[in-house]
């Protein structure tokens, strides 16, 4: 007798299991994966701002579901392993360094969806790659840096030597110099995403050797506040979020991430099961990448000249790489008037003439 | 000058980055010499920095904030002491649990403080001192945290070597059962010296969030904890040791910065692992030849004391 009962509590077990399953499958679930915390204020606050969007965009048609500070490495397919398990439709893979576990993954849940950001991998059919044209960006805070530094120094914090970053240096440098031939740039490889106390040592190091404006490549708002510690003397700008409490200075203009877009498109497709894999890379024009406030501590002729670059490039008529540029090396890489293709952009990693720091290799 | 680097510039950066590491170091090195091995220095840390940033928001005050920072650390190190010396819990994996709890609170409490400022932390005013070449820079430069963390490395030393209670101290962490029979209290020692190790973690990560990086983020500590717990063997367990090894973990890693930013060329990754493999090149020269006698663990590091009669 009570063997029977406890089978047929296992039965009736199974079965709540399994109708769980399958209400489950009327929702789609999309899952999102981020590097840092989402309280960093910076990249990967701004991932979960899209995802959010996800959320109240579709209602009850989605549940939306994330894991926050998954190392890059074993980890990330140990965590994208477990979330295919768990039912999610579609995942979003937030960083580069997810590149090889998003593909391994894919290839064993070929009826899941991957979305992976910033690489360049699409191995089996399910995995479609998506990033944002910071450069573009990079482009209008140059033309700042160039046109606000008083010592002729301005400093690039880098996270990892990775072709997406190492764009948005070329960038920033080739337009602070356009508008300051006698401009010098240092470059910091921080060599983490995520740490603020390293940050803050980066932006303290240029700092004291008379660098005194600071763009980062890193993820949280410490570099801002180091240069908050001066007292007005050094500037940067908002990495990936606006980073708005640090307006008006040092905080001048920032790139915003706006992923939202991007997000509800692929969500919806998943929902109406038109999903194709693609390679998607958009920015200022799309509306991907947003260039915040510039405030006032940025006199009008500079604010004119830096939104000058912004609406150009919004209109098409103007590419951050423009010819003629060179190599580091001197070597030819762009000829007068013909614009970077996308190939060698996704595959940068070489700084150009004018930068003195040798490239790690 | 030295390729655009400043010596004097660069030592006073050396001693205001090691100062978490080496406030946390220094109670953890009281917590093992009293023979409790306490890995959840991680987690201290950050509940000082989450609780330390709040107090100093609330209150206005820095001073508040690093004394709600110490109150966060030592509170968080409550349950490490109920798990291991009430309830006799292995301390390993109650530190780590204690690591991991640690930061998923911080990051509750947190929530509503993220991108705000703290109240600004001064230098002490030494007045003309500070206009003294190179020395001043380099000497009188800094916040008071800086004077007191060389001021406790002097005080635990001092406790340690010549003072009744340091004697006691360190019967119990060599071995307990005697210390027991002599009568004294072990389990009463040790959760003194696991509260000072708390708080002292606590101030340390206070001044992550209050000085170094003057905001609240998750994840703030990023590890410094884990550096500090090495740092304690690398000082084989004596206090001027650890500042030595505190300052030249703080020196190289603000060093390589310095040297990035200075173009010497030197291949980024060789830099950027240099902290860690210079630590490793002094434990093993130190722990080799003749120096290998003073490499030596308090018997009793990470057993459990259970009074039977």
């Amino acid at each position: 007798m009570k063997r029977r009962q406890l089978l047929a509590t296992g039965a009736l077990g199974l079965s709540l299991a399994f109708g769980g399953a399958a209400m489950a499958q009327d929702k789609t679930k999309a899952c999102f994966v981020y590097v840092g915390p989402i309280g960093d204020m910076g990249y990967s606050f701004q991932h979960h701002q899209g995802a959010l969007a996800v959320q109240e965009k579709f209602g009850d048609k989605v549940e939306v579901t994330w894991q926050e500070s998954v190392p890059e490495g074993a980890d990330a397919e140990r965590v994208l392993t477990q979330m295919a398990l768990g039912g999610c439709n579609i995942i979003f893979t937030t960083s580069f360094g997810y590149m090889d576990a998003t593909n391994a993954v894919a290839k064993k849940f070929p009826d899941v969806k991957f979305e992976h950001a910033t690489g360049f991998k699409r191995e089996s059919p399910n995995v479609a790659t998506y990033n944002a044209r910071f450069y573009e960006g990079r482009a209008v805070q140059g033309t700042i840096a160039g046109m606000m530094t008083k010592t002729n120094k301005i400093g690039y914090i880098g996270s990892f030597p990775i072709p997406e970053v190492v764009m948005g240096i070329n960038s920033y440098y080739l337009h602070a110099k356009k508008v300051n031939p006698d401009v010098e740039l240092s470059v910091i490889w921080a060599m983490t995403w995520f740490d603020p106390a390293k940050e803050a040592d980066a932006a303290r190091a240029m700092i004291d050797q008379g660098v005194d404006v600071i763009a980062a490549h890193t993820d949280s708002t410490a570099p801002l506040a180091e240069a908050a510690k001066t007292g007005g003397k050094v500037i940067g700008f908002g990495q990936a979020s606006d980073m708005a409490e640090y307006k008006p200075s040092p905080r001048v203009s920032s790139i915003i991430d706006n992923w939202a877009p991007y997000y509800i498109e692929r969500v919806g497709a998943v929902i109406d099961g038109t999903w194709e894999q693609s390679d998607t890379w958009s920015g200022i024009p799309e509306g991907v990448v947003e260039i915040g406030e510039i405030t006032e501590a940025v006199p009008a002729e500079v604010k004119a000249a830096a939104e000058k670059v912004r609406d150009e490039i919004a209109a098409g008529t103007y590419h951050p790489f423009t010819g003629p540029i060179n190599k580091q090396d001197g070597s030819p890489w762009l000829a007068e008037g013909q614009t970077a293709p996308d190939g060698d952009l996704l595959g940068m990693n070489f700084f150009v003439e004018g930068i003195k720091d040798a490239m790690p290799q | 000058m030295f390729g655009g680097i400043d010596p004097a510039l660069l030592i006073a950066a050396l001693m205001v980055a090691s100062v978490p590491i080496l406030l946390a170091a220094v109670g953890e090195l009281v917590v093992e010499r009293a023979g409790v091995l306490n890995l959840g220095v991680e987690g201290m840390m950050i509940m000082g920095a989450v609780v330390g940033f709040i107090a100093a928001v609330e209150s206005g005050s820095p001073l508040a904030g690093f004394v709600g920072g110490a109150l966060g650390g030592a509170g968080l190190s409550l349950l490490f002491m109920l798990l291991t010396q009430v309830m006799q819990a292995n301390q390993v994996a109650s530190g780590l649990a204690l690591t991991l709890f640690g930061q998923g609170l911080s990051s509750l409490l947190g929530q509503g403080y993220v991108g705000v400022k703290p109240p600004h932390t001064g230098a002490v005013p030494f007045g003309p001192l500070v206009d003294i070449p190179f020395l001043g820079r380099v000497l009188f430069g800094h916040d008071p945290l800086v004077y007191l963390s060389v001021i406790m490395v002097a005080a635990v030393w001092a406790m340690l070597k010549f003072s009744r209670a340091g004697l006691i101290l360190r019967a119990v962490g060599e071995n307990h059962e005697a210390a027991h029979a002599l009568g004294y209290k072990v389990v009463g020692i040790r959760c003194l010296a696991i509260l000072f190790g708390g708080a002292m973690a606590g101030l340390g990560g206070a001044y992550v969030s209050l000085v170094r990086v003057p905001q609240w983020v998750d994840g703030i500590t990023a590890g410094a904890g884990w550096i500090a717990l090495a740092i304690v063997v690398f000082a084989s367990w004596k206090p001027w040791r650890a500042l030595l090894g505190a300052w030249l973990f703080g020196g190289i890693s603000v060093l390589q910065l310095n040297l990035q930013a200075a173009r010497i060329g030197i291949p980024v990754e060789y830099l950027s692992m240099s902290p860690y493999v210079i630590t490793i090149l002094v434990l093993v020269v130190m722990s080799s030849g003749r120096g290998r006698a003073a490499l030596s663990a308090p018997a009793c590091l990470g057993q459990n004391f259970h009074a039977t009669s």
